[in-house]
């Protein structure tokens, strides 16, 4: 099986409709709520009113910011972080955990 | 292999039986013992489980829910504040369907400050979706985790085993404990039918519209519905491996009792000491222990208490503006179904106040000079 990162997957996912689900009866319907890959195409990353920018230029690959994140948004690419706007929120803590300040939180223009 | 043994650590030894492959658990008095032992069985491998240290009992009920959706069978225990505070995170593992064993232990809620028994910290969850088992002796703490487990995962429903803090979590008792094999050929593999893997993922437990929350509520009450027959069942299967009887209640001397006594825990066998002496008064008293409050077992204890003409219901516990908890319930159990005992209630022992032979005997005096039912509180060792 070829390997996929997690943002190349996504994207595959973003092709495929999500499928709607309706039960006629209380026998069809499994015991918990479920869904199945509805969040490839709720992109909650709209709620955002601020996002971070990463200058890439003071990045040391502590990963911190990869760990921090509570979505969780970024990937580490050939060892950099990568944000996903598709789903980040704008909430800051990767800024404010960055030890060299290099991600910034810019407004967003819409 | 018969040892001595504290309440506490029949958990532990329940638990470890069990094969509990996460332990997530926050440290709490008159707990401790429980977690203590189930760390030192996975640092030193007796037990092939992650034991997982969070800072809050809410954390602690949160993992339990994640290792479980994942598959994995969660144990974790704690008691009163701790209960209290996991409050939110019962409900999402009963709606989520997580079948998570907990062990509480009985402590009575601050303010004031207490460590010591008394029922209202689990009552306080009644109505969270969990199963729930009231134990009274440390035998019967262990095999009752070897059974919740095996109910809880039967109906994707989690189960508390509940047990008095000092009175049993400290009392040291012979305990038979029973082999690996014998408890893994009772208890299969936890194998549920859906599962949070990445391979095929999911969400479990997502915003869910008006046009299906309400079945997933009317399912899980459903699913409670089969409990009482399931416990009975798997109790049965039980005493055919282990030799013990584990029932939905526990009867001393009902068939011919006059006054039948409803009790709970550890003051479930101190009313048969009682009763003893009430019997050689020639007064025929019978006990009826609950071993399990939810579901309520509404046929079995309609069944035997209308043996009786009257019933006296001895909580531990009290519903601030009603009445104990157990006098609620039992009432509404023998509701509509025709000429039924006189019913009396009475509460004692909040907060660890030690519940006597003598003051159950008082009970059973009392019971038995009242005509009729007044729907009063008589409050037993009270000092007014």
């Amino acid at each position: 099986m070829k390997l996929t990162t997690w943002l190349e997957r996504k994207e595959e996912m973003k092709k495929k409709k999500a499928p709607k689900i309706v039960f006629t009866s209380v026998d069809e319907m499994p015991i918990m709520a479920m869904s199945t890959g509805s969040q490839s195409h709720n992109l909650t990353g709209a709620w955002r009113n601020i996002k971070p920018v990463i200058n890439l230029e003071g990045c040391i690959r502590c990963g911190i910011c990869w760990k921090f994140c509570p979505e969780p948004s970024i990937e580490i690419v050939d060892e950099y972080p990568v944000i996903d706007y598709d789903y980040c929120k704008g909430c800051g803590i990767c800024a404010e955990e960055c030890p060299t300040k290099c991600i910034v939180m810019v407004e967003e223009k819409k | 292999m018969k040892k001595v043994i504290m309440g506490n650590h029949a958990l532990s030894y329940g638990a470890m039986l069990s094969r509990a492959q996460v332990i997530a658990a926050y440290p709490i008095t008159p707990q401790t013992q429980v977690v203590e032992l189930l760390s030192e069985m996975c640092a030193d491998g007796t037990l092939d489980a992650k034991f997982v240290k969070v800072e809050s009992e809410h954390s602690a009920m949160a993992a339990s829910i994640g290792a479980s959706a994942a598959g994995a069978r969660a144990f974790t225990a704690t008691s009163a504040q701790g209960l209290a505070l996991m409050h939110e995170m019962l409900h999402w593992a009963s709606g989520g369907r997580h079948p998570v064993v907990l062990g509480n232990i009985n402590r009575a809620l601050a303010p004031g400050w207490s460590i010591w028994t008394d029922q209202n910290d689990s009552l306080s969850q009644r109505d969270t979706g969990w199963m729930q088992y009231y134990c009274s002796s440390n035998q019967e703490v262990l095999d009752t985790v070897i059974q919740a487990f095996k109910v809880s995962e039967a109906l994707m429903i989690p189960s508390m085993v509940v047990l008095d803090a000092f009175v049993l979590s400290h009392t040291y008792e012979v305990a038979d404990i029973p082999s690996q094999e014998a408890v893994d050929a009772y208890l299969p593999p936890f194998k549920p039918e859906m599962r949070l893997t990445p391979s095929d993922p999911h969400a479990f437990g997502g915003l869910t519209s008006p046009e299906h929350y309400f079945e997933f509520r009317y399912k899980l009450q459903k699913d409670m519905e089969k409990a009482p027959d399931l416990i009975e069942k798997t109790g049965i299967e039980f005493e055919k491996a282990f030799g013990r009887k584990l029932g939905l209640v526990d009867e001393y001397l009902t068939d011919d009792a006059e006054l039948i006594l409803v009790t709970s825990g550890t003051v479930g066998l101190t009313a048969r000491v009682a009763i003893d002496a009430l019997r050689k008064e020639g007064i025929k008293a019978g006990n009826l222990r609950m071993r399990v409050f939810r579901p309520f077992p509404f046929k079995t204890v309609r069944n035997i208490l209308k043996k009786a003409a009257r019933v006296a219901v001895i909580d531990r516990n009290v519903s601030y503006g009603h009445h104990g908890i157990f006098y609620e319930e039992v009432k509404s159990a023998l509701y509509g179904k025709g000429k039924g005992p006189v019913v009396h209630g009475f509460i004692t022992g909040l907060g660890g106040r030690d519940v006597t032979v003598d003051f159950i005997k008082d009970i059973a005096a009392q019971a038995l000079a009242k005509k009729k039912a007044d729907a009063e509180i008589v409050w037993i060792g009270v000092k007014i």
